[in-house]
């Protein structure tokens, strides 16, 4: 199986506060990898470190077969990334952010043309595309950032929390065009505090206090904890937490 | 270049939908060009003053219908003695006393000198000091007349004085507005360029736009070539606007060259925008980088040579003004609007501003990180 994620020992402190602790984990490609903790457990820090936005205190991370030390920069092509907070521009209509990010991106014109009328008709936003952002509810917005975040086909996408705050049938939808977007052969990394989405993932992993404390498939998880489901796998572990929420 | 298409393209949208900008950007202007030249106006006028009379005569009668049909003078009252005139400046009635003592015609008949009183209240100090000058040069005009009527042209003038007639270069007339109206379209230029370029940024650092640019492979002067061109484009609107204006309403034309004009102006505000760029790699809200260009913008607004001429300040305050571009670009504004100065005479300074505009602009790129 192809690796496309690979830290060792991957540490980054702000002062003497260790935010993420010596941690070490392989992606496959393909593969929806959750990332579970509570808050202030690290999972962004950990994230933004293997997009290129964060440089580690210590250890080793390649991404994508690139070394997140020396080559940021060329990490950023081979990635899509969505934020937590909202990442578009809320004053640019619809069809306007597509075209932005597909422009940037590098992506040809008739590409931009090609990408954006997809995107717009497996949306169902035709009669939205003239509208500003900011007029398009909650839900719409991160189903559409999701969409920009992997327009130029990235070979893998991170997800901080792309449903915080979105109605459980919309989180259902954009769990299907994540599935979607995995069968494409991208790569998935996704945060989240949705302990019931983690079930969805082929593999997860459970921070706490910076440190990696599980890392399995969801079955084998409950198997090892021999409880029925991840909330209980995730209690036994959060209660040992000495952060709290920050 | 593509990448830059999209971003310019992106950032003319965002100017064009956000109103409140654009109403900053040419109300402003308007407004301020308008209204400041006409309020804030260094000639004093509307000088109280306050005679006390002892002489009753028909020399001290002179004098005084000479000091009020000046103009810039306003009887506050006449009043029989010294103490009475002593309080109306107490009270604030009064900016200048004078006092014509007993005698006043006798002696200067008879004696051929007098002495006269002024009293001058110097809580406002400007007014005080261009009050008594005002009244000084009037109280000598005088003077050299009563001297005319009794001298017989066919007589040796036997007490020569000297008579000194100053003739205003480049500004005849003394116009104020030829002098402030420039100055203060560059204070605008300043603080609308500057500030627009920061607050923008810091508005995508709020917004939480910056980082997925961050994420991107975009090359940092990209981004900030994109964020330079569109402010760019709207500082020399701004400028134009300003010229119109100043054309329009107070009949100023350059005497100097447009094109150097522009040129001038195409330079210094990307030095300028280089320092908002910066103020915007230091801030993280839009509060932070308000509170940062407004400490700049007074040193800028009093250390600038737009108020106060930068000959007079101290040597410390003068190395102050060698680097802030502000105190260039009011030099060279008055230089090719009022003198008429040439490409030569400029080049220096263009040079400094260029400088400027490298270094700031360095350092907002050195600084603006896309990894942390």
């Amino acid at each position: 199986m192809e690796t496309v994620i690979k830290t060792k020992d991957l540490t980054k402190k702000f002062g003497d506060f260790v935010a993420v602790d010596k941690i070490t984990f392989e992606v496959h490609k393909g593969e929806i990898f959750g990332f579970l903790g509570a808050n202030g457990a690290g999972k962004t820090t950990a994230m933004r470190m293997l997009c290129g936005l964060s440089r580690p205190t210590s250890g080793e991370a390649m991404v994508a077969g690139i070394d997140v030390y020396h080559k940021p920069e060329e990490i950023k092509k081979n990635i899509g990334y969505m934020s937590q907070k909202f990442s578009l521009y809320e004053d640019l209509t619809v069809l306007e952010n597509i075209k932005f990010y597909a422009g940037i991106y590098g992506l040809s014109d008739k590409d931009i043309k090609e990408k954006s009328d997809e995107l717009v008709e497996k949306l169902g936003l035709q009669s939205q595309v003239k509208k500003l952002v900011q007029g398009l509810p909650l839900g719409w917005r991160q189903k559409l950032a999701f969409s920009v975040a992997i327009v130029h086909q990235p070979k893998i996408v991170f997800l901080d929390e792309p449903t915080g705050g979105v109605d459980p049938s919309t989180r259902k939808q954009f769990w299907d065009m994540i599935y979607d977007a995995s069968e494409k052969g991208i790569t998935i990394f996704v945060t989240t505090h949705y302990l019931d989405e983690a079930e969805y993932c082929d593999r997860i992993c459970i921070m706490v206090d910076g440190k990696i404390k599980a890392l399995d498939t969801p079955s084998q998880l409950k198997q090892n904890y021999k409880v029925n489901n991840i909330t209980e796998v995730f209690y036994q572990l959060a209660r040992t937490a000495k952060r709290g929420d920050d | 270049m593509r990448t830059l298409k999209f971003l310019l393209q992106k950032e003319f949208r965002q100017i064009f939908r956000n109103k409140s900008l654009l109403r900053m950007l040419f109300m402003v202007p308007i407004v301020q060009l308008i209204i400041l030249p006409q309020a804030a106006n260094f000639t004093v006028k509307n000088i109280n003053i306050a005679f006390v009379d002892l002489d009753h005569s028909t020399y001290s009668q002179q004098l005084i219908n000479k000091v009020l049909s000046s103009g810039y003078f306003k009887l506050a009252a006449s009043t029989p003695d010294y103490k009475a005139a002593y309080e109306l400046i107490e009270k604030d009635k009064a900016d200048i006393v004078v006092e014509i003592p007993h005698d006043f015609e006798r002696n200067l008949e008879t004696e051929g000198t007098q002495k006269l009183s002024v009293s001058v209240n110097a809580i406002n100090g400007v007014k005080a000091s261009v009050g008594s000058g005002y009244l000084t040069s009037i109280i000598q005009d005088y003077n050299n007349n009563i001297r005319v009527n009794w001298i017989q042209p066919s007589k040796i003038n036997q007490l020569p004085t000297i008579e000194v007639v100053a003739s205003n270069w480049y500004n005849p007339t003394l116009s104020y507005y030829l002098f402030m109206v420039p100055g203060i379209l560059v204070l605008l230029v300043t603080l609308i360029g500057g500030n627009m370029t920061s607050q923008n940024i810091v508005r995508e650092k709020e917004m939480g736009t910056i980082e997925q640019i961050n994420v991107t492979p975009i090359k940092k002067y990209h981004f900030i070539l994109g964020k330079l061109i569109p402010f760019w484009v709207l500082g020399i609107l701004l400028f134009t606007l300003g010229l119109l204006i100043a054309r329009v309403v107070y009949g100023i034309v350059p005497l100097g060259s447009v094109a150097l004009l522009y040129l001038f102006v195409s330079v210094y505000l990307v030095t300028i925008m280089g320092f908002g760029l910066l103020i915007s790699t230091y801030s993280e809200t839009p509060m932070q980088a308000t509170s940062l260009t407004f400490f700049f913008v007074q040193i800028f607004n009093l250390m600038g040579g737009l108020f106060t001429p930068i000959d007079s300040m101290p040597a410390w305050a003068k190395v102050i003004t060698d680097v802030i571009p502000i105190s260039y670009f009011i030099k060279v504004m008055r230089m090719i609007v009022i003198k008429g100065s040439h490409f030569q005479d400029i080049l220096p300074h263009i040079l400094i501003v260029l400088l400027m505009g490298v270094v700031l602009n360095t350092w907002a790129i050195i600084n603006y990180r896309k990894t942390t």
